[in-house]
């Protein structure tokens, strides 16, 4: 992939940068400027906003991939899924840190930042979303403003 | 100094590899070399995991934890000495990954192990003069001893970010200084792979008395003593060095607890301070005061005079790992499947 054609792509790839029609709400990534959901598309023209993907979803269907693509020979075998996001889009990647036999239809995910190929040893590095399992780490609110206070965690029960 | 740490987010990728299974490989007693050093296991990278996506990965956490807007960071500086490019900062692209460009410095800082402490020392110095709104400082690395060398035992992977502001600051950074001399004791040439250091050269005139200097003109500072400090942590190249030099200085076992993770999760370098920083913060109460003093191979220390606030006890630690899950978990990798997801192994060229 040519190194401009990655780095116009980047604010999706780094970012699940994709837009939402202000007239139905209907999220789309990669973003959209006509919204093809509204009867009447002309009135969505103008109407796109940028909507940015929490990367929060689960896995719709997915493949464990044996032989792999080129650049991706070390970490055979992976697992290259179909994520329907909770706001709505279906993004395919791999989903990561987790054994391809824990994989299935229906496992919360989220997204993750990764190193998605190199070209050579010597070119530029891609990088962008992956998905791993979901854990109660992460799948809290985001905060946005002041929370309300919380009591400090207990002492760990390191030994 | 009124400014101080916002928020703070640690990652550790989830790949482990024990010293007994390094030693097997090599036909050394792995587990005699583990507890001389202290180290019982080092973290290991995925083969798509490098500092950039280590500090991405933290200063996400770091981000939702306080509730920080991205636009309003100023300054960014990832200090590692694992960057994946040359020339090309990992800033940049860790500056995208979270949203926080255009309209902001960043820079890569390299200083052996200390580059995250001298990146937090740049943020508070733009903080505090009004410079910038929040200052973002990043220690992160994916470091690699060569095969066979005693480095292979502890070297590992992981990092942290520490967003530095003036408002709803969770530990004032009371007072920060440093000690720097030219010290050979470790070092990496430009182009090679390893790197190489000077052995036991690295201890008493390198790590022990850096780390001493510099906490002792600490204590001359800020008027304080050992006994003052909740917390303290020391960089940690493995896990006997820190635990000498808080004896030495007249720290006990209980103030270096929370400080020391190396044990559990290897040396990682640049991040190694800060995450034991990290999991000081998962666990200290208002109105402790913590001591910082890193250290980095060429040679210098930073050191730091922390006062945590009434706001550490509202701040939300509950999005993002504690660091306490890192030194439990993860999954033990056999010396091949490490020798390959490290790149230590010579594939076909292409």
């Amino acid at each position: 992939m040519s190194i401009a054609r990655f780095w116009r792509e980047s604010p999706r790839r780094y970012n699940l940068g994709g837009s939402q029609c202000a007239v139905c709400s209907t999220v789309y990534f990669p973003p959209r400027s006509v919204c093809p959901s509204c009867a009447n598309h002309r009135r969505s023209i103008g109407k796109m906003e940028p909507f940015t993907l929490s990367g929060d979803g689960e896995v719709v269907t997915f493949s464990v991939i044996h032989d792999a693509a080129e650049g991706f020979e070390m970490q055979v075998p992976y697992v290259l899924a179909i994520v329907k996001t909770t706001e709505g889009p279906m993004l395919t990647g791999q989903v990561v840190d987790v054994a391809p036999g824990d994989v299935a239809i229906g496992l919360k995910v989220r997204a993750t930042f990764r190193k998605l190929r190199e070209e050579g040893r010597a070119g530029v590095i891609h990088y962008g979303y992956k998905f791993a399992p979901m854990d109660e780490w992460h799948s809290g609110p985001r905060r946005t403003r002041d929370p309300e206070p919380s009591p400090v965690p207990p002492e760990s029960a390191r030994a | 100094m009124e400014a101080g740490i916002v928020s703070y987010g640690a990652y550790v990728p989830r790949y482990r590899i024990t010293p007994e299974e390094i030693g097997r490989v090599w036909g050394v007693d792995g587990v005699a070399m583990g507890q001389g050093l202290n180290v019982h296991r080092k973290s290991v990278p995925a083969p798509d995991e490098d500092t950039i996506t280590i500090s991405t990965e933290a200063l996400r956490i770091a981000l939702v934890r306080g509730g920080i807007n991205p636009q309003e960071i100023g300054a960014l500086y990832v200090g590692s000495e694992s960057h994946p490019y040359a020339v090309k900062p990992t800033a940049t692209v860790v500056a995208q990954a979270i949203g926080a460009t255009p309209n902001l410095t960043a820079a890569d800082f390299e200083f052996a192990c200390k580059a995250g402490t001298a990146a937090i020392q740049s943020c508070l110095g733009l903080v505090a003069s009004g410079m910038i709104k929040y200052g973002v400082a990043i220690g992160s690395d994916t470091s690699q001893g060569a095969p066979g060398d005693a480095l292979e035992y502890s070297a590992s992977a992981g990092g942290a970010a520490f967003v530095i502001g003036r408002d709803r600051v969770i530990a004032y950074i009371r007072h920060t200084l440093s000690y720097t001399t030219d010290t050979p004791d470790f070092w990496r040439r430009e182009g090679q792979r390893y790197p190489s250091h000077g052995g036991r050269f690295t201890g008493e005139p390198a790590y022990f008395r850096h780390v001493t200097e510099c906490a002792r003109a600490m204590f001359d500072r800020a008027g304080t003593e050992p006994k003052d400090y909740a917390h303290v942590v020391f960089h940690q190249p493995n896990g006997k060095f820190p635990q000498r030099v808080g004896k030495q200085l007249g720290f006990t076992d209980a103030q270096m607890r929370y400080g020391l993770v190396t044990p559990y999760i290897g040396n990682t370098y640049s991040g190694a301070a800060l995450i034991g920083l990290a999991n000081v913060l998962d666990v200290a109460q208002p109105g402790q005061r913590v001591l910082v003093v890193g250290y980095g191979s060429g040679a210098g220390s930073d050191a730091f005079d922390l006062e945590t606030t009434d706001e550490l006890a509202r701040f939300d630690h509950s999005y993002g790992l504690p660091v306490q899950e890192f030194l439990d978990n993860g999954v033990e990798l056999p010396y091949a499947v490490y020798a390959k997801f490290r790149g230590k192994i010579n594939m076909a060229e292409e």
